[in-house]
């Protein structure tokens, strides 16, 4: 038996060199296929950005137009109903942030909880915060819109921030942390040493855990920086609205044709591309925590 | 704890306050106000309001559970849900079947540039739904689409995207450019826990890498692949983003039931039937928890044998 195997095993590492290249070959040149799949409406946004609207008509999709005018989008772009779409970029810069600096800060300090205290509900609790992370986040929007409504926050940015800063994975991944990376020797200590509670979470745990904070507030930042349903149902004011919700407004009125629609089209796509730098940027200065936070789940 | 000696002589701030008893209530605080503010309220409040129906005549008055029996005889609702049942049973697969494939061959397969193909993939996830399907709107439209063009160039007739026919399929490639890497990028850790040495043991025993995924890689990853299908059968009867914007292209094949979303969100914001429109939601919601349980049982039940 081993010796069979022993034989096969040979035989296979005598053939290898040659066809090991070949299917290596064969396996980049499959995935590479993919690659340009995934990267060809970038491409196609990036070289349309750069094209007047009259050559978004007349030349080839995937090729150069024959004026590059890039500046000259942008500047449209900026002009475009009083430089509405500057305010768009901060409103969602604003949105994002708060909301991922509040998730990440709240869902710290409910983790902690959880991890190192116990008090009167904590399971019952920790049940309700486990269920909501399985609540469909759209079956929500209504309901919420609907509150608002009667509690005149609706047009408010308020509506959109404050739900956003709820982040129930995020007090899972804290809780799961905190566990694991914050010795309650280290907190006895402290204590002793006559540090209050409040403090002894700043100066420690805090420190502590910084890294699977910013795990928590990267996923709410980019949930917040890409949600649409949420802003387009709660914010009636273009002044308040995020740059998703603008664009798509924009789009629609350009869809509908008519009065000078169609000039809109080179400052929508020119628009979508900016839109997207800071994300783009934000995920790959911090790719590490991004992977971090969505695989945290599939590990467990 | 904070009335010990050591406490009394450095004044800590809040340090009386926040005893270790009150802690945990404080640390809660802040998570637990918002969460009852902006989940369990409007949770009730919409339960509440879907009770109620709203006359132009007579205006408010209680209906009890009729709006519930209306949603489970609107074929409108139905309709959209049936939509999305045939839009997932053609995309998750298709989905979930490359990120797997793609997650296999950049763990253990001789590859080049590992790290660009991995960054590559899952880059159009950074990108939201919003601008993934304006720019797909551009690409597949009839004016100036780049596909379009070269069918006009070699003389053919030009694709239709959005025709009725089509659209399913215009929307599922949409979703499925958003989310292989997002699914592979969950797999691809799954991979990583499984231990070197397991791999070496099945290579010196000569056992093939198709053997070796089957017998291996897919039992031990079972669990990733159970996560992915509930989120993917979660997203799918969500869908909303991408079926509203392709209405401003197509507005005689998505009509405002296309999916159930998109039914609720016209309900509430067009036609004012706020407490119709709360039952659409929870019936929604309750469709989407009952499949995933369901697919969960199912699953549990075929489980490969390890």
């Amino acid at each position: 038996m081993t010796a069979t195997t022993d034989i096969a095993t040979f035989d296979a590492a005598k053939r290898r060199p040659g066809e090991r290249r070949r299917s290596r070959i064969m396996l980049t040149l499959l995935l590479s296929l993919f690659l340009v799949y995934s990267f060809m409406p970038l491409v196609y946004l990036i070289l349309s950005a750069t094209k007047t609207n009259g050559d978004l008509f007349t030349t080839f999709g995937f090729g150069f137009g024959t004026n590059f005018n890039l500046w000259q989008n942008l500047s449209d772009l900026l002009a475009r109903d009083n430089g509405i779409f500057m305010r768009w970029m901060f409103n969602s810069v604003l949105y994002s942030t708060a909301a991922g600096l509040g998730a990440a800060i709240f869902a710290t300090a409910a983790g902690y909880a959880f991890a190192k205290f116990k008090f009167v509900g904590r399971k019952l609790l920790f049940a309700l915060v486990l269920g909501a992370v399985m609540i469909p986040q759209t079956a929500l929007v209504v309901p919420i819109f609907l509150l608002l409504a009667l509690s005149g926050l609706s047009d408010n940015p308020l509506g959109v921030i404050l739900p956003s800063m709820i982040s129930p994975i995020g007090v899972y991944l804290m809780r799961v942390y905190i566990e694991q990376g914050v010795d309650d020797e280290l907190l006895d200590a402290a204590r002793m040493d006559g540090a209050g509670e409040v403090v002894i979470f700043r100066a420690i745990v805090l420190r502590l855990v910084a890294p699977g904070m910013v795990t928590v507030a990267l996923l709410s930042f980019v949930g917040t920086w890409n949600n649409y349903f949420l802003p387009l149902i709660v914010l009636r004011s273009q002044a308040y609205q995020p740059i998703t919700v603008g664009l798509a407004t924009w789009y629609q009125l350009a869809q509908q044709g008519g009065g000078g629609g169609q000039v809109l089209f080179s400052i929508i796509i020119t628009g979508a591309l900016v839109s997207i730098i800071p994300v783009i940027v934000v995920f790959l200065l911090l790719q590490r925590f991004w992977q971090g936070g969505l695989t945290a789940g599939a590990i467990k | 704890m904070s009335n010990s000696p050591a406490a009394a002589t450095r004044p800590v701030p809040w340090g009386g306050f926040a005893s270790r008893k009150l802690a945990p209530y404080l640390f809660l605080a802040p998570f637990v106000l918002l969460f009852i503010a902006f989940i369990v309220a409007p949770l009730v409040y919409a339960f509440y309001m879907s009770l109620y129906r709203d006359t132009l005549v007579g205006g408010r008055h209680f209906a009890g559970a009729a709006s519930y029996i209306k949603v489970t005889g609107d074929a409108k609702f139905w309709g959209g849900v049936w939509n999305l049942v045939l839009f997932g049973i053609v995309q998750v697969p298709i989905m979930l079947g490359l990120a797997l494939l793609f997650a296999i061959v950049l763990d253990r397969g001789q590859v080049y540039a590992k790290g660009a193909f991995r960054l590559g993939f899952f880059l159009p996830y950074a990108v939201p739904s919003v601008i993934s399907t304006i720019i797909w709107g551009y690409l597949y439209g009839p004016t100036f689409g780049p596909f379009t063009q070269m069918a006009k160039a070699f003389h053919l007739p030009p694709p239709d995207f959005l025709s009725p026919g089509a659209m399913i399929f215009s929307l599922a490639n949409i979703v499925t450019w958003e989310y292989v890497g997002y699914n592979m990028v969950i797999y691809y850790a799954a991979l990583m826990a499984i231990p070197s040495d397991l791999a070496e043991a099945a290579q010196i025993d000569g056992t093939s890498p198709w053997q070796f995924a089957r017998l291996i890689q897919l039992p031990l990853l079972w669990p990733a692949i159970l996560l992915t299908i509930i989120f993917s059968i979660n997203g799918t009867l969500q869908l909303f983003n991408e079926p509203y914007l392709m209405r401003a292209l197509a507005g005689n094949t998505i009509n405002s039931s296309y999916t159930p979303n998109l039914y609720a969100y016209s309900l509430a914001t067009q036609n004012q039937q706020y407490g119709y429109a709360a039952a659409v939601s929870f019936v929604l919601g309750i469709v989407i928890a009952g499949a995933s349980y369901v697919f969960t049982l199912i699953a549990n039940r075929r489980r490969p044998e390890q």
